[in-house]
């Protein structure tokens, strides 16, 4: 059954939930990354002009979405962009994925705040009743 | 939370009696109204650290506690390293030694209100604040090793304030034991454009007015008296700190099992002291305290610079400067013995009492100032660390007001704007790269700073001597 693919913050009483939701745990994943990217801006004022590509790997799938969360957070930093496309791919233990978006320019995105990392906290990879897959953790801001 | 979980020791003081894996109990500081409006998960969070092999006493947290990572932030742990301890990243937390110092500026309000404006304008200019903005500062790989082994010490080497700042700084402004080579070029890399940056959230620096003095003894020690302008400064080990506490806390989460370690919450990863694998954090953790302190000297300078300007005749002595996310290793009264303990303070402050050997010898008979930052808007206080205290939670205090409100529901409460102009009413500045950020930073937003710095007095740790309040504020 197909599930409709969305993101959604919820509450933690210091910091921020990001939730990914989608068909498939891909999915979920990518949504979840476009959660962590709403934290700190509005992902529609992120025009997905260049690619970078990611991997990581981890033991279980909840490890898992936290490295592809803290990768991202790493690039970010680095790089000095923000990103707003996401195409993930999930072999085993192995994620690989491509994260499109632009150089950060502070006076046209007014990012609210920076994250400091992905946490384990309500952390959860698991697929729902209707068959859809969710992809959640606390980040830490 | 539920009171029906505790057995009410003081006024002040709520004991959990160990059950289940617990090895000691778990404590907590804090009114009956506080621990009212806790979340149940501070209970949660105290009682799993309370497992935790070598720890010592009890499992505390402070007045200002809340649903932190694996500890609650406002929890305070120590572990002894003979019988087992261990050393836990998520009891550190990912912004290693983020604190706050507090700097006089021999002013009074009178002095600056003539130029307010200009102040703000000019410190916002002059303070990289926000997400996206840099430091002058670009280090080396020599220079960063040398950073990372020097903290505020290194800072001051090469101009960044003078040598009087380092007696007024925890550690004498430099962590010993500090090892860069733990510390991931990742880490290194991620810190390559921040030196001398802010952050952002709650990180502030906040030109302040005195309002109140509660202790003229030992006010007078600190050389702070009411209608004096002082300037506060809130940040961290920036992105350094973030990636060394992302990285072990992995390792630890994932390593737990090699040691035997049952953990009842993944995030409460952590290692035996004597492991390989703590030894390595500790090395890495120390390095992040000193980017934190180091930091925290060139913003020092810079501030010192802009008042210059605008103010040329102003001079900015450090009063003190706190950490609140660390480990140290320190010498504590367990039953009569003098034991050395690795106490984690995670969103706690130090706050050691008078006649302590670490304290500079001007602030020895008036004990450790203890620095509360408040939320954007609302008072902060100075406290001093008491005899008392240190008997009580290894000496250690609240270190702010904690959030009464998720920052989602911030977002939907308020407007960064009005939030701007309603505080500029009040003859408050604010200066900030995004109204976004301000919004969620409202001062509603957090819990009452007053009735947590009540608690911490009426508990014991630590005595109230000033409380200020903000003119300026430059948020990141």
């Amino acid at each position: 059954m197909a599930a409709t693919a969305g993101w959604e913050h919820f509450p933690h009483e210091a910091d921020i939930g990001v939730r990914g939701l989608g068909a498939t745990i891909e999915q979920a994943f990518e949504q979840a990354a476009l959660a962590l990217t709403a934290v700190i801006v509005d992902p529609a004022s992120v025009v997905p002009k260049e690619a970078i590509r990611i991997s990581c790997e981890a033991p279980d799938a909840e490890l898992l979405l936290v490295d592809w969360l803290n990768t991202l957070v790493y690039e970010m930093v680095t790089r000095n962009m923000l990103f707003s496309r996401f195409e993930v791919h999930l072999e085993e233990e192995r994620l690989t994925a491509l994260a499109w978006g632009e150089a950060l320019e502070p006076g046209r995105h007014h990012p609210a705040v920076e994250v400091k990392g992905a946490t384990y906290t309500a952390l959860m990879v698991a697929r729902q009743q209707g068959g859809g897959w969710l992809a959640q953790c606390v980040v830490d801001v | 939370m539920d009171l029906g979980l505790f057995e009410r020791e003081a006024d002040f003081r709520w004991r959990i009696e160990p059950f289940g894996r617990m090895r000691v109990p778990g404590v907590i500081f804090a009114s009956e109204a506080l621990l009212r409006q806790m979340d149940a998960k501070v209970y949660e969070q105290v009682t799993n650290v309370a497992m935790l092999p070598g720890i010592v006493e009890a499992s505390y947290a402070m007045p200002d506690a809340h649903w932190g990572y694996g500890f609650p932030i406002g929890g305070v742990a120590a572990f002894d390293a003979d019988a087992g301890g261990v050393v836990s990243a998520g009891g550190v937390g990912f912004d290693i030694s983020c604190g706050v110092r507090t700097l006089h500026t021999g002013l009074r309000l009178a002095d600056i209100e003539a130029v307010k404006e200009r102040l703000a304008d000019a410190l916002y200019h002059s303070i990289p604040a926000g997400m996206g903005s840099t430091g002058a500062i670009r280090l080396d790989g020599a220079g960063m090793g040398a950073m990372l082994r020097g903290g505020a010490r290194w800072a001051v080497e090469r101009g960044f304030g003078t040598a009087a700042d380092l007696e007024r700084i925890e550690e004498g402004g430099c962590m010993r034991g500090a090892d860069p080579a733990q510390v991931s070029e990742q880490a290194k890399k991620r810190q390559r454009d921040e030196m001398g940056t802010l952050g952002s959230g709650n990180h502030y620096l906040e030109i302040q007015l005195v309002t109140n003095v509660f202790a003229p003894d030992i006010a007078a020690a600190f050389g702070v008296q009411e209608g004096d302008v002082v300037v506060s400064i809130h940040c961290g080990s920036r992105g350094l700190g973030h990636q060394i506490g992302t990285e072990f806390l992995r390792r630890m989460a994932v390593g737990a099992t090699q040691f035997g370690i049952e953990l009842p919450d993944r995030e409460l990863a952590c290692a035996p002291i004597d492991s390989p694998l703590g030894q390595d954090y500790l090395g890495a953790m120390r390095a992040a305290i000193n980017c934190a302190l180091a930091n925290r000297q060139i913003l020092t300078h810079l501030t010192r610079e802009t008042f210059s300007e605008v103010l040329p005749h102003s001079r900015l002595p450090l009063l003190y400067d706190v950490s609140h996310n660390t480990c140290k290793v320190e010498e504590h009264n367990v039953d009569g013995k003098m034991k050395k303990l690795y106490v984690h303070r995670k969103g706690a402050t130090r706050a050691f009492g008078p006649g302590h050997p670490d304290l500079p010898a001007a602030l020895r008979d008036a004990g450790q100032p203890v620095l509360i930052g408040g939320s954007m808007g609302t008072a902060s206080y100075i406290l001093t660390g008491t005899e008392r205290g240190m008997r009580l939670a290894f000496g250690s205090a609240c270190h702010g007001a904690g959030r009464a409100m998720s920052r989602h529901q911030a977002l939907r409460t308020w407007n960064g704007r009005h939030v701007v102009s309603d505080l500029a009413e009040r003859g408050i500045l604010i200066r900030s790269p995004s109204m976004r950020g301000v919004a969620e930073e409202a001062p509603d937003a957090y819990k009452d700073v007053s009735a947590v710095v009540d608690s911490a007095e009426h508990a014991g740790l630590a005595r109230r001597v000033a409380r200020v309040e903000p003119l300026i504020c430059i948020k990141g």
